[in-house]
């Protein structure tokens, strides 16, 4: 499986992904600018943590606008996968590839930490391995994470089975202690309709190797990499 | 020469922070009067900040040699060899002065100046450690500058993508009119790739890269060395503003920039900006330098040739490049969307020559203004010293209750719990993070080797200010202690000095007895000091810090997996104390939160003991027999139990009997070096004791880890016994509290 990484001016989790995917999955991998239209030669693209154009706007404004993100609606539209991580999931929204909004967190703090997620939705390739209600440790490390959305959005999402993550206590339970952000109704992570785009505001990239504390965030590439058919394309719901 | 500029008189001089003495030397050397850039230039290089004036003398007492060493101080950074083809680079640095008159942004650009200093030197930063001092936490003006100083580094660090994985925070009066805001940064490069801050091969051109300059932080240097008067405030203009965005951009086009070859010599503009690196990158290899100072890229309009050479913009860098491969340097500028733009060539003559539209508005030696002059200045011990010291705590009242004294001092904001802090520090970018904040040192892998690094910094004012000479050697052994409790070896130092006025003896006294305490510690344990910083003038209305020397540490550890950290792991591990009996209340944090005393003697320091323990406790964790390894500091044995019971995933309780001293709350409390507490699997108990008795140390087993309380024994006396719960509590709310 072909990966791409993309780098924003202002990206540093660019080189954790890279890592992650080439030492420890061992799988082809390469970086691509920011001003890259062309996404052809890749089937998931990585949008990772950072501070894309300094974030001196909104998280993701600009980014959301730039020439790869415009790209990646066609890749998308031609069943290509993505992941956006931290940085990556407020592009992702900024673009309208994922809905909702993220937030300043509630506590107007920067907050690096561990968090629990409980997963919700297996209807993507990237929890295709998992089961609905499994707890997967993983770390967040953001000051605008907090996940909004109007009330007819929020039904959408739950009528099409988007919301992928919820922040949890380490047992699964979905309480106020375990949202780290303010998120609404603690969502971690949404996906859009098809389940190929992925945004997350946690880091699995942090969380893919024993030595680093745990490997949770593994799995999400391993469903990733389970979820190939024979031809190439991905299982579809 | 430029008419339209003041002209340069002897108040001119006195006002720029020039002595009398020193204009006249400036006039020998010139053969004439200086023109007004010209003083500029000298009163921001010949500043304490840049010059050292008043250190040098001492700072030469420092050992800076050894097998690892590949780059000592004089350079933007220290470098060692780690093998395996790498290198360590790290340096520590103050920013005390700024973050008073402006904490947000003063702490925010310590960061950013250091982070400039380590990867000038070609490496890329993988962590960052902050040494914080404040006053007493009850003032609501240290809540603002606490919450100021955190923030802004927390912004700073977060956004650039450098973790934030150590440091102090500490809390005393003596810090209210002075903060303390020391950085240090710890960065890798192959050995073979490191860069210079040299202005080789006259007729290279001199480019400068990065940010713009704006008017900010002019006289930034000669502000550093000065003291504050009650308005402090009013210096705000002098304080640079940070950009953490373009900071990363220029890290990534500096290391690209110089993978190309294209690169001879780069400089950070820090202290004392364009000037600085002008005259000190040619005053290193006996060269000159021709800028154009209208070429310089710059944010306002109708800046003098003064402002341009003096301005502390920040996020800037002056880079040599290779004659014929200017195009190199220019396009991965340009991909990064930065400036690169040629200002001048490096010259034979040895000259610092600056323009302005062709016209020269200084020609000065580039040595004339990086010989600053050294002063050897009086010291003296200060008077009331020895009445402080021969105060015996032991004439002040047992506390009635030690359960409730230990209560008190695990929940002193010194020894209390920081997470309100590191939570907003991103500690884990980059992905080499193995030991987070929170245990003694912490610890980051090397990868592509079996290696990782352990980082520590350290620092007691309170012990130095009774006994500068061994405070600052329990300071140099206390954080190579953390560092070897981590698993790791110390291999060299970095030092950040903050005094008060070097103009006063007693201050200079401090100073001169803490440089020897230092130099003698660094030689007992081997460590070469590659790097530092001097930062006189802490002081506010005449009232001085706390010296405090902050020692900054780093240790190799060949195998990763080989490591320890300071928390408990699970019940029925068995507990020892490793090191000397001798402790005292002396300076004690015990001495403080109970009596908010400040007097009496420290304990003895033997270094050779400290050396054996240090080495015992390496080989402990590299056997895998240490299941915890802490270091016992403030507030003594008692506190390190408390800590080892409290700070893992879970707490773990303790029972353990203590040897007898004078008086329980001697044992409980007093503070001592080389003592470390060790937990160890009852399996290997027999190995454990073997290897001890190999190491010739003195070390005792005390207890057993386990249930839901800590106990402690004095004799057959149970002094202390406390629910976790009640202990954790105290620990977790004792600083944040005050910050919600």
């Amino acid at each position: 499986m072909r990966f791409g990484v993309v780098v924003f001016p202002g990206t540093w989790s660019d080189c954790d992904f890279h890592y992650v995917i080439s030492e420890v999955l061992h799988q082809p991998v390469k970086y691509v600018w920011h001003r890259e239209r062309q996404l052809d030669d890749l089937d998931c693209v990585i949008l990772p943590g950072g501070f894309s154009y300094g974030d001196y706007l909104r998280a993701g404004a600009v980014a959301g606008r730039s020439p790869v993100v415009e790209a990646l609606r066609d890749f998308v539209a031609k069943g290509g996968v993505v992941l956006g991580s931290c940085n990556g999931f407020q592009i992702l929204c900024e673009a309208g590839l994922l809905p909702g909004a993220l937030m300043r967190n509630e506590c107007l703090q920067y907050r690096c930490q561990s968090t629990h997620l409980v997963v919700e939705s297996v209807e993507t390739p990237f929890t295709r391995g998992l089961r609905p209600g499994q707890v997967l440790a993983m770390p967040i490390s953001h000051g605008e994470g907090k996940y909004h959305a109007d009330a007819e959005t929020l039904a959408g999402l739950k009528a099409r089975n988007q919301i992928v993550f919820r922040y949890a206590e380490a047992d699964g339970r979905v309480t106020k202690a375990a949202n780290p952000n303010g998120s609404l109704e603690n969502i971690a992570g949404v996906a859009n309709p098809e389940g190929t785009v992925l945004g997350l505001m946690p880091h699995p990239e942090r969380a893919a190797e024993a030595a680093m504390g745990g490997a949770d965030g593994l799995l999400l590439f391993h469903s990733l990499l389970g979820s190939l058919v024979e031809d190439g394309s991905f299982l579809k719901r | 020469m430029k008419g339209a500029e003041p002209k340069v008189t002897l108040d001119l001089a006195r006002d720029s922070g020039l002595t009398a003495d020193e204009y006249d030397r400036i006039l020998a050397r010139l053969g004439r009067e200086p023109t007004f850039s010209e003083l500029g230039l000298f009163s921001a290089l010949w500043s304490e900040h840049c010059a050292y004036k008043h250190s040098r003398v001492f700072l030469s007492r420092l050992p800076t040699a050894g097998p690892r060493v590949l780059q000592g101080p004089g350079e933007n950074a220290g470098a060692l060899d780690i093998g395996d083809g790498w290198a360590v680079v790290f340096k520590i640095e103050s920013h005390n002065h700024p973050s008073f008159i402006e904490p947000f942004q003063g702490a925010a650009t310590g960061v950013g100046g250091i982070l400039r200093d380590v990867f000038t030197m070609g490496a890329r930063p993988i962590a960052i450690l902050d040494s914080l001092r404040f006053g007493a936490l009850d003032d609501p003006r240290t809540r603002h500058l606490v919450n100021g100083v955190v923030s802004g580094i927390s912004w700073y660090g977060n956004c650039f993508g450098c973790p934030t994985v150590g440091g102090e925070i500490a809390f005393a009066p003596e810090y209210a009119g002075n903060p303390l805001v020391n950085v240090m940064c710890v960065g890798l490069v192959r050995a073979d790739r490191l860069f210079r801050a040299r202005a080789e091969g006259p007729g290279n051109p001199v480019f400068y890269v990065g940010n713009k300059t704006g008017r900010d932080g002019i006289h930034g240097a000669t502000m550093a060395s000065a003291t504050f008067d009650g308005h402090a405030e009013e210096r705000r203009p002098t304080v640079q503003v940070g950009d953490p965005f373009t900071e990363k951009l220029l890290l990534e086009a500096c290391l690209e920039a110089m993978a190309t070859g294209a690169v001879v010599g780069i400089q950070d503009m820090g202290a004392a900006g364009l000037a600085c690196c002008t005259s000190e990158m040619p005053a290193r290899c006996g060269t000159g330098m021709d800028v154009e100072l209208s070429r310089v890229p710059q944010r306002e309009t109708g800046m003098t040739p003064y402002e341009i050479l003096l301005s502390e913009s920040q996020e800037r860098m002056l880079l040599v490049a290779a004659r014929g491969r200017e195009d190199e340097v220019r396009r991965v500028f340009a991909k990064w969307e930065l400036d690169a733009v040629e200002i001048g060539r490096v010259t034979p003559g040895g000259d610092l020559v600056a323009r302005l539209d062709g016209e020269v508005v200084a020609r000065v030696p580039v040595e004339a203004l990086t010989e600053a002059p050294k002063y050897t200045k009086p010291v003296a011990e200060p008077s009331e010293l020895a009445g402080r010291r021969a105060f015996d705590p032991l004439t002040l009242p047992e506390p009635p209750d030690h359960g409730t004294a230990l209560l008190r001092i695990v929940g002193s904001p010194t020894i209390a719990s920081k997470e309100w802090a590191f939570r907003q520090y991103d500690h884990q970018v980059g992905i080499n993070t193995l030991v987070l904040p929170g245990s003694d040192a912490a610890v980051l892998r090397v990868k592509g080797t079996r290696k990782a690094l352990a980082v520590k910094t350290d620092g007691n004012g309170r012990h130095v200010f009774l006994d500068p000479r061994q405070g600052a050697a329990m300071a140099v052994a206390e954080a190579a202690r953390n560092v070897s409790c981590s698993g790791g070896l110390p291999i060299g130092v970095t030092d950040c000095m903050n005094f008060g006025s070097p103009e006063r003896p007693e201050i200079l006294w401090q100073f001169a007895e803490a440089i020897e305490g230092i130099a003698a510690a660094c030689r007992a344990l081997d460590m070469p000091v590659v790097g530092g910083n001097v930062s006189f003038y802490n002081e506010t209305n005449g009232q001085a810090i706390l010296p405090t020397p902050v020692i900054g540490v780093v240790g190799l550890l060949e195998d990763a997996s080989r490591r320890a950290t300071q928390w408990f792991k699970a019940a029925g591990h068995r507990v020892a104390l490793l090191g000397p009996d001798a402790v005292s209340l002396g300076g004690s944090e015990y001495l403080w939160t109970l009596h908010r005393r400040l007097a009496g003697r420290l304990a003895p320091l033997d270094l050779e003991a400290e050396r054996r323990v240090q080495s015992a406790v390496r080989a402990a964790v590299a056997a895998g027999l240490a299941t915890a390894a802490h270091d016992c500091s403030e507030g003594g044995v008692a506190v390190a139990l408390a800590e080892a019971c409290l700070t893992g995933r879970a707490p773990v309780g303790c029972e353990a009997a203590l040897p007898a001293a004078a008086r329980p709350d001697l044992t409980l409390f007093g503070e001592g070096p080389s003592r470390v507490v060790v937990s160890v699997e009852p399996a290997r108990g027999r190995e454990f004791e073997a290897l001890m008795a190999e190491s010739a140390i003195q070390w005792r087993w005390i207890g057993l880890t386990g249930g839901e309380r800590l106990v402690l024994r004095v004799g057959a006396r149970v002094v202390v016994d406390l629910a976790l719960e009640q202990l954790e509590s105290a620990w977790r709310n004792g600083f944040e509290r005050h910050m919600a």
